[in-house]
């Protein structure tokens, strides 16, 4: 078994909160869909809600307080994404856009991204195609095909065959599959040298 | 080891009583702070320089040419020289004027300024942020060490035969540093010419200044310029100081709770923990500074930033007092006794005068 990771973004403000709920059902079969690929995910979670001020403060100072530094960091390193937010007024919520503001704009580029969102009707189920997956496009990150909405009254379906579990299973084995098809993330430094002098002079 | 201030000159109300300075009396108080800075034995005075509100030091030359009147040994410099909308070529031309006029008490930080508006101000694009700053400094490098320069680049008009006048103090050019924060590119020009390297490093963690300065040092030794360690740093500091700390830390919290780029945000707890910041007793303040020897290395010019966030004049000029008084003439002991022979003190006229000169013997 090879050895990848997976981290998990969950917007979700109440504890206990449905949008964690949902997030730990696409880690659960993601890890699973990995498994049957012979791939052993590594999966940390990070709730939003705990780096609420140090977003702010990130977006006020233009640097990062040391744990959400340690959660951007998780998020460029990771190889496979889920981003999982609420549903506030026909959009995500104005956290998780907010964290995906103060990311690097290059941290995405070329990560399968499972995206999901809760909400108290299905009526708002297109603010994944309409909200999300744009951002997700603008960032280059490379969106998985089925992206889950769970309603309130999708919690009640059947377990075993609820419209639910199938589509928590289909996102998490077309993440899986994007993630075994490519090579293992490296994290570019930002203070490294990329050029030369002569380069730059000449460039000009 | 320089010890200085340096100023951004904002004008900013003062948050316990909403009094706004007048822009005659902030440039005045920037005076003012400039010849205290001399008269308590501090070494270096540096000006920002900006073209947008709420700041006022739009013209640093006119500003040190007055002070170079007014003081005799304060060494007078910019805190940045925006070497990306400026013309290089007014560059040489007003600061070997200013190096005349204060006997060579000059030297100059070049920056690139981080506002967009500003740079189409000037018919420029902040995207061409880095290749303005090599190629103008490029220029300006010529302009002050060859009598007549032809030159052709991509921002501004070619040059025949052009010679820019006065020419530098003693044929010696002021000496340069180099300001980023985060930019690789500029520690590596700052390499490049055996120029000094200046990290901001306040208002943001000292990782970011440990690596800066870490790429800094190893490209000037690739360069051939020295050791690693023979390289010529300076860091920004920010400190705000009373006898009991905890009445320094009442005192500046309204300060701090809204201050320009990190007020609202972060509290002053957080920020002081995660950036260089220091507001407590002179004690606290030499410990702190004495500690970025740690990551930095032995370095050769510290700057302090005292006057912004609205802070009345009076304070400003009691903290000059403690800085002056307290703090100084221990970091001054406390780092000579750190620093090892091999460690080159900061260029000066006097010193670049005499290296000239033993080149002259030698060739």
């Amino acid at each position: 078994m090879t050895q990848r990771t997976l981290v998990v973004i969950t917007a979700g403000l109440s504890q206990p909160s449905s949008t964690r709920l949902l997030a730990d059902r696409l880690s659960a079969a993601a890890v699973a869909a990995a498994a049957d690929l012979g791939v052993r995910l590594d999966t940390r979670v990070f709730e939003l809600r705990g780096l609420a001020h140090e977003v702010t403060d990130h977006m006020l100072t233009g640097f990062p307080p040391a744990a959400l530094r340690d959660a951007l960091a998780a998020v460029a390193g990771a190889d496979a994404l889920i981003a999982v937010t609420p549903v506030f007024n026909a959009s995500y919520s104005g956290l998780f856009k907010s964290f995906f503001d103060v990311l690097d704009p290059d941290a995405l580029r070329d990560k399968p991204v499972l995206l999901a969102a809760t909400g108290g009707t299905a009526r708002h189920s297109l603010a994944l195609e309409h909200a999300l997956r744009p951002m997700f496009a603008h960032l280059r990150a490379v969106t998985v095909p089925t992206s889950v909405f769970a309603a309130s009254e999708d919690w009640g379906g059947n377990e075993a065959d609820g419209h639910l579990r199938g589509r928590v299973d289909r996102a998490a084995s077309e993440l899986a599959r994007e993630l075994g098809r490519r090579d293992p993330v490296t994290v570019a430094d930002p203070f490294a040298l990329t050029t030369s002098f002569e380069d730059l002079l000449s460039r000009g | 080891m320089q010890f200085g201030i340096f100023t951004v000159g904002d004008v900013t109300p003062d948050p316990t009583n909403g009094r706004v300075p007048t822009e005659n009396a902030r440039i005045k108080s920037m005076v003012a702070i400039a010849k205290k800075a001399e008269e308590v034995g501090l070494d270096v005075f540096a000006t920002g320089e900006h073209h947008n509100e709420p700041f006022v030091p739009s013209s640093p030359t006119t500003m040190l040419g007055y002070l170079a009147g007014q003081t005799s040994t304060l060494l007078l410099s910019t805190s940045t020289t925006l070497i990306t909308t400026n013309d290089p070529v007014k560059i040489a031309e007003d600061y070997a004027m200013l190096q005349h006029l204060a006997d060579g008490r000059v030297d100059l930080m070049m920056g690139r300024g981080n506002t967009g508006p500003v740079y189409p101000w000037f018919g420029k694009d902040i995207r061409a942020g880095i290749p303005l700053a090599i190629e103008n400094y490029a220029l300006l490098h010529r302009l002050w060490r060859e009598h007549v320069v032809d030159w052709k680049g991509k921002y501004r008009t070619p040059l025949q035969s052009f010679t820019s006048m006065p020419r530098p103090l003693d044929g010696v050019p002021p000496f340069v540093w180099h300001g980023s924060i985060r930019s690789p590119e500029i520690a590596e020009q700052a390499a490049f010419y055996g120029d000094g390297f200046f990290a901001n490093h306040i208002f943001w963690p000292a990782s970011h200044t440990q690596r800066m300065v870490e790429l800094y040092r190893s490209r000037w030794a690739h360069y051939g310029h020295g050791d690693p360690d023979q390289a010529i740093v300076g860091l920004g500091g920010q400190v705000f100081m009373r006898k009991n700390s905890q009445d320094a830390v009442n005192e500046f919290r309204p300060y701090f709770d809204n201050a320009p780029v990190y007020g609202h945000g972060p509290s002053l707890e957080e920020f002081t923990s995660e950036t260089p910041l220091t507001v407590g007793s002179p004690q606290q303040v030499i410990d702190r500074t004495l500690g970025f020897r740690d990551y930095v290395g032995d370095y050769q010019r510290q700057l302090f930033l005292l006057d912004h966030a609205g802070l009345p004049l009076k304070t400003v000029l009691e903290q000059l007092d403690l800085l002056g008084e307290q703090v100084v003439p221990v970091l001054r002991k406390e780092f000579a006794a750190l620093k090892p022979a091999h460690v080159l003190e900061a260029p000066t006229h006097a010193s670049l005068v005499a290296a000239a000169q033993r080149e002259e013997v030698q060739a």
